[in-house]
């Protein structure tokens, strides 16, 4: 490393942020555990995970915030964080794979076989396969141990026109912003950068509240649910964890925008915005693979 | 040096327990692991003894079917999960920083955190065998659609793999970052040691799959309690398709548990064989293709379960492949001895004992990648011989090879050498009593993850019961070596090996300093 200055190394004094973590885990994933099993209070406990979860990622934040700004950081250090960052997408990328991967292989395979051959003649005759589809017995009668009531094949799928395209849109206009934003910072234009943040955080939220009233309109108007079947399993959980995403992104950006007011980052080093940047463009490239995929075709 | 760095040395931290947890040292989380580790290969020792009480005679004697399937399951979780990966990862804290001349890791809080989401799975695992119905007993690789039946413990499961694989990512960003980022100035890549290579290709591997598991646990979950149907025919979905996903996590996730025991081995051979490492550029390359391979070979453990023909051929082959790169690093240790003057220290035992029955395990799995042959054997205790060949005395015994060879460095003092040996010894004869039988039974039908069977197994079964307790019961020697070792072992000298040459030994004490190094060496 040309560049390594001897033992400027950042490295942080002991901890208790990550036990804290630890103990918001334990918590968030017993809630889980009991909520999705029924048991009372299980939300109470989620709850509280979450609060340590928070109070953990203030102090946490918090504490690298204040190492940025006072200057302990040195170019290796800011090497280190812009590969972590990529590493991280990369495994965010093979998260989101996996449920493209479930998608495809219903779509292309295992719907296929349920309407073809031995399977159909012994199992489901009369089923056609096609897609959209909740498969053969139908939406909201299956799923494991239901009653099961045959041909309530009944929902109809997204259209992409409409709200998704619109969201299509918005997503593509808040990576434009966001990188006109990025361009005030270079340029030390601080009026530009706040502007065009602002206006990043807005797209995001108006890109959230449209997705709630689309998944509002799905479940109440069109009986399309997490029960569909192959089609609204992989509809939910694609656009669902996707909308996640958009949500922690969102927060980011916001964290970001009232730091850029509070006078942070320099025109030469605010890694924390463009971490932040590569993350919403991820979002973006996700949510365009959902629109081809899931909506369009 | 700047001000910022007067607590380099580690004056006015926390001690006590609190120093343990709120440590961002990477020696000190090196340590937490590897206890950590040892901690769990009890725990699932002990099942796994329980499993060969119940299996010494046929019939049911110890526990029942339902208990049964509960300890399988709950042994192979433990095992993978909190015995050998967080072993390796141990090794990977300790070492790696001081083979590339780091200071510390690239991320010293975040390490800490790592290792502490650990104790939270294990906890979650370990206490789903009392809650009601039991721990999850349908097998470590949580197959529905038995998985979505059955009661919270598989819930309990499903989270504890998740913070299991959120605790990996973050150690294997961590470990990337260190190598990419923190190498002393003239350690390029291709000087670098080759637990560091392998370790640096292992990461990418955990980076890559453990997201890929997370999803599909995910979807276990919601098929369970939210209405989808990803693995249910009913709704258009295919139980098949978990083992798809599963598997292309899977069978990386092999790979993760054995390339670093590649890296320590290759670490020790050249420094009791007193010669360089032979074809030092080939291993990496090895190293790498197998990592690559490591992902179209997945549907290996589906030759059962049903794909076409075209796909069980491209499997087969892509499976024999795999075994080339393997191979070459078989013939590199063993020509890395050729002709070197070596010695037998506890270390090399590990290591050579390594070589010899870790290519066991590789050949009983060439003959497992041949279609027709698997299925035959898929789900015998062949498939069971097979795996334990190479995890045990693959991955486990150069965890072993790794602990003798670094305590000297680690600690500052000289491990028991007799006893090492007789660990060693002991250990090896008692493996092969426990797991060799397994070979025939497997090739004779005997079922796996069956609490009772057919009076023909009887024999070979007792045997391997035998050789079970005596296996678990030398581990305990392991203890006792170490805590004799801390307490009033010998002291070592500052380069304990003198046929070893990387920087730890070569450049630091013995015990190192709390950061190793603060100022970086220069590698010619
Ligand atoms: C030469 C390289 C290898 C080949 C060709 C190979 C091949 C196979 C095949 C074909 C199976 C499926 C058997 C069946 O279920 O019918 C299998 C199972 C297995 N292998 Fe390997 N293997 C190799 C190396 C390894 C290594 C290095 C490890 C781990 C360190 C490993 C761990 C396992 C495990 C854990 C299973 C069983 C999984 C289960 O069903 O629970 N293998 N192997
Ligand atoms: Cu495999």
């Amino acid at each position: 490393m040309s560049d390594h200055q001897a033992g400027s190394y950042y490295l942080p004094e002991p901890s208790g942020w990550p036990i804290v973590g630890s103990a918001a885990v334990a918590l968030l994933t017993s809630g889980l555990v009991m909520w999705s099993n029924h048991i009372a209070s299980g939300g109470w406990v989620i709850l509280a995970g979450l609060l340590v979860l928070f109070y953990m990622m203030f102090g946490w934040f918090g504490t690298v915030i204040a190492e940025s700004e006072s200057g302990k950081y040195d170019q290796q250090v800011d090497r280190s964080f812009r590969w972590g960052m990529s590493w991280f997408i990369f495994s965010e990328v093979m998260f989101f794979a996996a449920f493209f991967g479930a998608l495809f292989y219903m779509r292309v395979l295992s719907v296929p076989w349920l309407g073809e051959g031995d399977t159909n003649a012994m199992l489901w005759e009369g089923f056609k396969a096609t897609w959209p589809t909740a498969g053969p017995l139908g939406a909201e009668n299956i799923g494991f141990g239901k009653e099961v009531a045959a041909g309530a094949n009944q929902f109809s799928p997204m259209e992409a026109l409409g709200i998704p395209a619109i969201n299509t849109l918005i997503l593509l206009t808040s990576g434009v912003t966001l990188t006109v934003a990025h361009w005030g910072l270079k340029k030390g234009n601080r009026g530009q950068l706040n502007l065009w943040l602002a206006l990043t955080v807005l797209l995001g939220v108006v890109f959230l509240g449209l997705q709630a009233y689309e998944y509002h309109h799905a479940y109440t108007k069109m009986g399309l649910t997490l029960g569909a079947g192959a089609y609204g399993a992989t509809f939910f959980m694609l656009t669902g964890f996707h909308g996640l995403h958009v949500t922690i992104g969102t927060i980011m950006l916001a964290v970001i925008l009232v730091r850029c007011l509070k006078g942070h980052f320099k025109p030469e080093s605010h890694f924390a915005f463009e971490a932040v940047s590569w993350y919403w463009h991820f979002v973006d490239v996700v949510w365009l693979g959902l629109f081809v995929f899931v909506y369009w075709l | 040096m700047e001000a910022t760095h007067a607590q380099d040395h580690g004056h006015g931290h926390p001690t006590g327990l609190m120093r343990w947890i709120t440590t961002t040292n990477h020696k000190d989380i090196g340590t937490l692991y590897l206890w950590f580790a040892f901690i769990m290969l009890l725990a699932g020792g002990c099942l796994a003894l329980l499993i060969r009480a119940e299996l010494f005679q046929p019939g049911m004697q110890v526990v029942t079917p339902e208990f049964f399937n509960q300890l399988t399951t709950l042994h192979g979780l433990i095992m993978v999960f909190g015995a050998i990966m967080p072993a390796m990862v141990g090794f990977a804290n300790w070492q790696v920083p001081m083979m590339i001349g780091a200071p510390d890791m690239a991320f010293p809080r975040m390490n800490n955190w790592s290792f502490w989401l650990l104790p939270v799975a294990a906890i979650m695992l370990v206490s789903s065998f009392f809650v009601p119905g039991g721990a999850s007993a349908g097998g470590w690789t949580m197959y529905p659609p038995l998985f979505l039946q059955g009661g919270i413990s598989n819930d309990m499961t499903i989270f504890a793999v998740h913070i299991l694989g959120i605790s990996s990512i973050m150690g294997a960003i961590n470990i990337v970052t260190t190598i990419l980022n923190m190498r002393a100035p003239g350690m390029t890549m291709m000087k670098m040691p080759l637990f560091v290579w392998t370790w640096l290709i292992t990461a990418y591997l955990l980076i890559a799959v453990m997201p890929v598991l997370a999803g599909t646990v995910t979807m276990l979950l919601t098929d369970r309690h939210f209405g989808t149907n990803f693995f249910n025919a009913a709704g258009g979905g295919d139980p098949v398709m978990f083992q798809h996903i599963f598997w292309f996590f899977g069978h990386p996730e092999v790979y993760i548990m054995i390339l670093p025991a590649f890296g320590i081995v290759s670490q020790v051979i050249p420094a009791f064989a007193r010669k360089p490492l032979f074809g030092y550029a080939s291993m990496v390359y090895a190293t790498g293709s197998i990592a690559i391979l490591s992902f179209i070979v997945w549907a290996h453990h589906m030759f059962t379960t049903g794909m076409p023909t075209s796909a069980q051929l491209f499997f087969m082959y892509a499976t024999m492949l795999i075994a080339v790169p393997t191979g070459v690093k078989v013939f590199n240790w063993v020509a890395t001895m050729w002709r070197g003057s070596m010695t037998f220290e506890t270390p090399m035992l590990f290591a050579i004992g390594f070589v010899c029955l870790f290519t066991i395990g590789g050949f009983t799995g060439l003959v497992l990648a041949i279609t027709p042959v698997d299925i035959q054997l898929q789900d015998t205790y062949y498939v069971v011989a097979h795996f334990h060949y190479v995890l045990v005395s693959g991955s486990l015994y150069a965890i072993f090879a790794g602990v003798y060879f670094w305590l000297p460095k680690w600690t500052g003092r000289m491990y028991d050498e007799k006893l090492g040996k007789l660990h060693f010894w002991l250990s090896t004869i008692f493996f092969n009593i426990l797991f060799f039988p397994m070979h025939f039974l497997g090739l004779a039908g005997m079922p796996r993850r069956i609490p009772d069977y057919a009076l023909q197994f009887a024999d070979f079964n007792a045997l391997a019961t035998i050789g079970a307790f005596g296996f678990g019961l030398s581990q305990l020697i392991l203890l006792v070596v170490v805590l004799k070792c801390i307490k009033s072992g010998a002291k070592a000298a500052d380069h304990t090996w003198e046929g070893a040459d990387s920087l730890e030994w070569t450049h630091l004490s013995s015990p190192p300093p709390y950061h190793s190094f603060v100022t970086p060496p220069v590698v010619k």
